[in-house]
């Protein structure tokens, strides 16, 4: 009867682990912290009118040009942080940590942590639903995930409306984000695609790697607003779309097209090199700062 | 009723003996036999086709040749700045070096078309309409005298490089990347604008695919340069492609070395 019993539950125990082998071999574990790597430009934020790489439809394109970064200065405004993309577009690591339901060993969970102006992410992989269409938008959304052979697909809806980057270039709140989560060693590389009816002319799709970090990140700092120059009640900082004053900036900086510095779709394919070949001149050699990562145009 | 408990056990046994071994013939592991699928057939991503550039990123270094100098993103060594500045289109053009920007260390980010075939059972095949070059990622050797001859051709380092590939797998759900490790290249430029890395750097890429929810693919080519001599850090980025249907737009263009 003893022997009866312990081959019962040698058996069980058998099936259990070939199950989860099963079923952990699909997945790869993503917790840790994750550093960024700068070598990608990915924001292009160096210039408050930079939209490179992004296709915009003309309402995006008229609402980026009204935006002033003054409006950061009010003390409202100035800890109100960015929406979901900022993941990617942001300067900051990631610290991922999961949870795991306690009883059936599932994944319910991945957490990306919040940074001081970013709100962080939970990617639900427990198979709930998203809310309805009606539902409260907040600026972080909702976000559920699957796996996707060897990487974590997840979808963000029900963001406020928000920006696709810090200059202004905004994101609507029928916006989706597509992720891709690729973890290949210790780098971990994130695809988004975030599509947009009302801003956007094409999905605008970023990619950034980061490097395990073996150091935990920290940002607890928290955001501590502090007067500048702005009072409460004052109008909010904005630029009548065909007077800002920082249009063609980047444009005489290093004689880059208009068209695709104001974000225009055919500036991302192949093909329009072809047009601008005989027209583009080189800028003059640069030197200061010409291996300086980030900003590159002190403001 | 001992009996069907111990049959149980047996089969268990016997099934997590026998699966790793079958897991290893997929992994491309050593096999006890010729039955060994092909690389092409037991692909678990499936890479060909045509695939088109989507320059959302690094557009000023891509797009555009940037000024001369300008490295920024770029962690250089010290001795790689006197041929950052010194760069010179014209005398690479008159030595014949006009692709020195479309090597492996830069080739997935020229904006462009790549066409991706299966040249055999066991080489993939990516040709880029800019540059008009080739890549071979061999995944195995047809024959041991084949790779004993190309490791000892006279002259055998060239912009792409050799380049050994491998399927890495998902798991039983399906599904998996390509990584694809390359050596033995010209010395070639990172960026347009004579950003160098030596003939003693390496490529190490993994290929991924995004399915999306209106059926659009994506392509995502990790691509990590390491580089003794002028990179004091690995660097990554990160191109990316969309599947076209047809190769209509496939447009071939020789390698300039201003443009």
């Amino acid at each position: 009867m003893l022997i009866n019993l312990v081959a019962r539950r040698a058996a069980l125990g058998l099936l259990m682990v070939a199950l989860g082998a099963g079923t952990a071999s699909a997945q790869v574990d993503l917790t840790g912290s994750w550093a960024p790597i700068g070598t990608e430009d990915v924001q292009n934020d160096s210039v408050p009118v930079d939209y490179l790489g992004l296709a915009l439809t003309d309402e995006g394109r008229t609402r980026a040009l009204a935006y002033d970064e003054s409006q950061k200065s009010m003390i409202e405004r100035q800890c109100q942080g960015w929406g979901a993309s900022y993941l990617v577009l942001g300067p900051f690591g990631l610290r991922v940590s999961s949870e795991v339901d306690a009883v059936t060993k599932r994944m319910v969970s991945y957490t990306i942590g919040p940074w001081e102006d970013w709100n962080g992410m939970t990617i639900w992989l427990d198979g709930r639903a998203h809310p309805s269409e009606h539902a409260l938008h907040t600026q972080a959304g909702f976000t559920t995930g699957r796996w996707d052979g060897n990487a974590l697909a997840a979808q963000t809806t029900h963001m406020q409306a928000g920006f696709i980057r810090k200059t202004g270039v905004p994101l609507s709140d029928q916006a989706t984000l597509d992720w891709r989560f690729f973890r290949h060693g210790d780098v971990l590389t994130i695809l988004l695609v975030a599509r947009d009816p009302v801003y956007l002319a094409e999905p605008e799709i970023i990619s950034k790697s980061f490097r395990l970090s073996q150091t935990p990140l920290d940002y607890r700092d928290p955001c501590v607003t502090g007067f500048e120059a702005k009072e409460p009640g004052d109008s909010v900082p904005h630029f009548p779309p065909d007077k800002n004053p920082f249009a063609d900036e980047f444009v005489k900086l290093f004689n880059l097209p208009l068209e695709a510095v104001m974000g225009y779709r055919e500036t991302l394919y192949p093909e329009y090199r072809k047009t601008i070949k005989d027209t583009y001149v080189q800028p003059a050699p640069c030197v200061n700062s010409c291996g300086q990562a980030g900003n590159f145009v002190r403001r | 009723m001992r009996l069907p408990i111990a049959a149980a056990i047996v089969l268990l046994l016997w099934g997590l003996a026998v699966s790793p071994a079958l897991y290893a013939q997929r992994q491309g592991g050593a096999a006890p036999s010729s039955a060994v699928p092909s690389a092409r057939d037991s692909a678990p991503i499936d890479l060909t086709g045509y695939w088109v550039s989507y320059v959302t990123e690094n557009w000023r270094y891509r797009m555009v040749t940037p000024p001369k100098g300008e490295y920024r993103r770029i962690p250089v060594t010290p001795a790689a700045l006197p041929l950052i500045n010194g760069w010179d289109p014209a005398a690479d053009e008159r030595a014949g070096n006009q692709c020195k920007s479309y090597g492996a260390g830069n080739i997935m980010s020229v904006p462009g078309r790549l066409r991706i075939t299966w040249q055999d059972a066991e080489t993939l095949r990516i040709d880029t309409d800019a540059g008009t070059q080739t890549r071979l990622l061999r995944f195995r050797e047809a024959s041991a005298g084949q790779a004993s001859a190309r490791a000892t051709a006279p002259g055998a380092r060239t912009w792409q490089g050799e380049s050994s590939a491998g399927w890495e797998r998902a798991g039983p759900a399906g599904g998996g990347s390509l990584r694809v490790v390359t050596a033995n290249l010209r010395a070639g430029y990172l960026r347009k604008n004579g950003v160098p890395y030596s003939e003693q750097a390496t490529v190490l890429e993994h290929f991924d695919l995004a399915s999306l929810p209106d059926n659009a693919q994506l392509l995502l080519v990790t691509t990590t340069v390491e580089d003794p001599v002028y990179l004091r850090a690995p660097y990554i980025v990160s191109p990316h492609f969309k599947k076209e249907p047809d190769g209509s737009k496939w447009d071939p263009t020789p390698c300039s070395s201003t443009w």
